[in-house]
């Protein structure tokens, strides 16, 4: 079946990441039949601080992509509140109006905890947008925690969306923030304070490690649509950049090295858990009887004598 | 961990507050719910884009601006030719009693009229939700 012809297939997409998301019976025979036609897709993670314009650059890049006849998917990730376990996914505000567009696809997920980690699910979700006919998918998430690192790893090009007036919060970035850019955005260029922005922006980059790539610095808006074809340049840039060292290889490698291991890590932990000898090796944990070390023993000597299933 | 059931909250119609479907989406938020929010003046094909792309379980709309009997049909009617139709879809905003029967003639499941308690909202899509 060709590309475009899934794509056309709305409910069945849909339904399918609600069964990844959820680890739904028969999610993993989706991943299955999905996984060999998957790698067509460019991921663009795309991430910074709440309010920066994120879902807003998305929707204006978008429009880009589209008119050039792309099909374009978008995942967009809010966080889940911790104490009712409920959220409010807001981004497609921003994204209304392409949201009947047919080269367009756009999902809203929850950073709730998935069954397998939030990054999995994520990491699901784009395999089936990319085996459906997506040539660029877009991941927007909120640049905080660590999970959220975890799944702009994803991503073949990191983009970073600043805007003037973070003050020190662009300090607070920095730690272990910076590194993950490839292309910085300095959104809403209509407001004052956006070239001091940028300044900054440029000297704490100079700041890192030298690479051989150099992340470039964009000044945008997202609502005045100016300055994107630039950002669009600077993105396809760094694809071409990748593409001639064979860093995209690289990224997909580590992606299918994770979903191994992640995969491998839930299987032989259900194992062990259904393993009789489970709780009671726990307990003779608490007891200081055994430690930790000599308990995974006995429980990985469990898991090879029960391999055939 | 029981997952949270998923809500498209929209509000359709040319009038510019959304105070009500903002009440209301935070209510489902608290009641445990995830909340796909996609703000003012939705044409019926967005919302059922929307519903569909998102594959929610319950569709609310907030309306005020009186072309509720003419616009809960037709996204009624759009989600029908989506194959769509086993989502549970509900209204709520400034409708007078006398046009409830008739919606509900047309598919809404259930209305909800200014002054409802929002726990009424959220017990009536947890006995409904088809799963
Ligand atoms: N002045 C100005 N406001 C913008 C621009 N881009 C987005 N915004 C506004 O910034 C707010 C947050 O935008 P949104 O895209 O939702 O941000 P996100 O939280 O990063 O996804 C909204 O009110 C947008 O209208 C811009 O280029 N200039
Ligand atoms: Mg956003």
């Amino acid at each position: 079946m060709d590309r475009g012809k899934r794509w056309r297939e709305r409910r069945r997409i849909a339904k399918m990441i609600t069964a990844v998301e959820n680890a739904l019976p028969g999610h993993e025979q989706i991943l299955q039949e999905i996984y060999k036609k998957t790698g067509n897709a460019y991921v663009i993670g795309i991430t910074g601080p709440p309010g920066a314009g994120k879902s807003s650059l998305t929707d204006a890049l978008a429009r880009g992509y589209i008119e050039k006849g792309l099909r374009v998917g978008v995942i967009a990730i809010d966080p889940t509140s911790p104490f009712s376990g409920g959220s409010i996914l807001g981004d497609r505000i921003r994204m209304n109006e392409l949201s009947t567009h047919p080269q367009m696809f756009i999902r809203s997920m929850g950073t709730r905890g998935q069954l397998g980690g939030l990054s999995a699910a994520t990491h699901s979700a784009v395999m089936i947008l990319d085996a459906c006919g997506a040539d660029v998918l877009f991941i927007e998430t909120v640049g905080v925690g660590q999970s959220e690192i975890e799944i702009v790893k994803l991503a073949d090009t990191v983009l970073m969306v600043m805007v003037p007036g973070l003050g020190d919060d662009i300090q607070a970035m920095k730690a272990g923030i910076m590194e993950i850019g490839d292309v910085f955005a300095v959104n809403k260029k209509d407001l004052p304070g956006a070239d001091k922005t940028k300044i900054e922006l440029e000297a704490m980059l100079s700041f890192l490690p030298p690479r051989e790539w150099r992340p470039p610095v964009c000044m945008v808006s997202a609502m005045y649509k100016e300055g994107l074809e630039e950002l669009e340049v600077a993105i396809s840039e760094h694809r071409k950049f990748q593409a001639d060292h064979g860093r995209l290889e690289q990224r997909r490698m580590r992606n299918a090295q994770e979903a191994l291991l992640a995969i491998l890590r839930d299987k032989m932990v259900l194992r062990v858990k259904s393993d009789d000898r489970y709780e009671e090796l726990l307990q003779r944990m608490m007891e200081k009887t055994i430690d930790p070390y000599e308990a995974a023993r006995q429980l990985m000597e469990g898991l090879d004598s029960c391999s055939e299933d | 961990m029981q997952r949270p059931i998923r809500v498209l909250v929209a509000k359709p119609g040319l009038d510019g507050h959304d105070r009500g479907a903002k009440v209301i989406a935070r209510a489902f938020r608290d009641a445990g719910m995830e909340v796909i929010y996609t703000g003012l003046r939705q044409t019926p094909e967005q919302i059922v884009a929307a519903a569909i792309q998102e594959d929610v379980e319950v569709v609310a709309v907030s309306i005020l601006s009186g072309a509720h009997s003419t616009l809960l049909p037709r996204i009624k009617e759009l989600l029908k030719e989506e194959n769509a139709d086993d989502m549970l879809f509900v209204a709520g905003g400034v409708i007078p009693d006398d046009d409830i029967a008739f919606l509900k003639e047309k598919g809404v499941a259930a209305v909800f009229t200014p002054g409802t308690p929002t726990t009424l909202a959220v017990e009536f899509i947890r006995e409904h939700v088809k799963r």
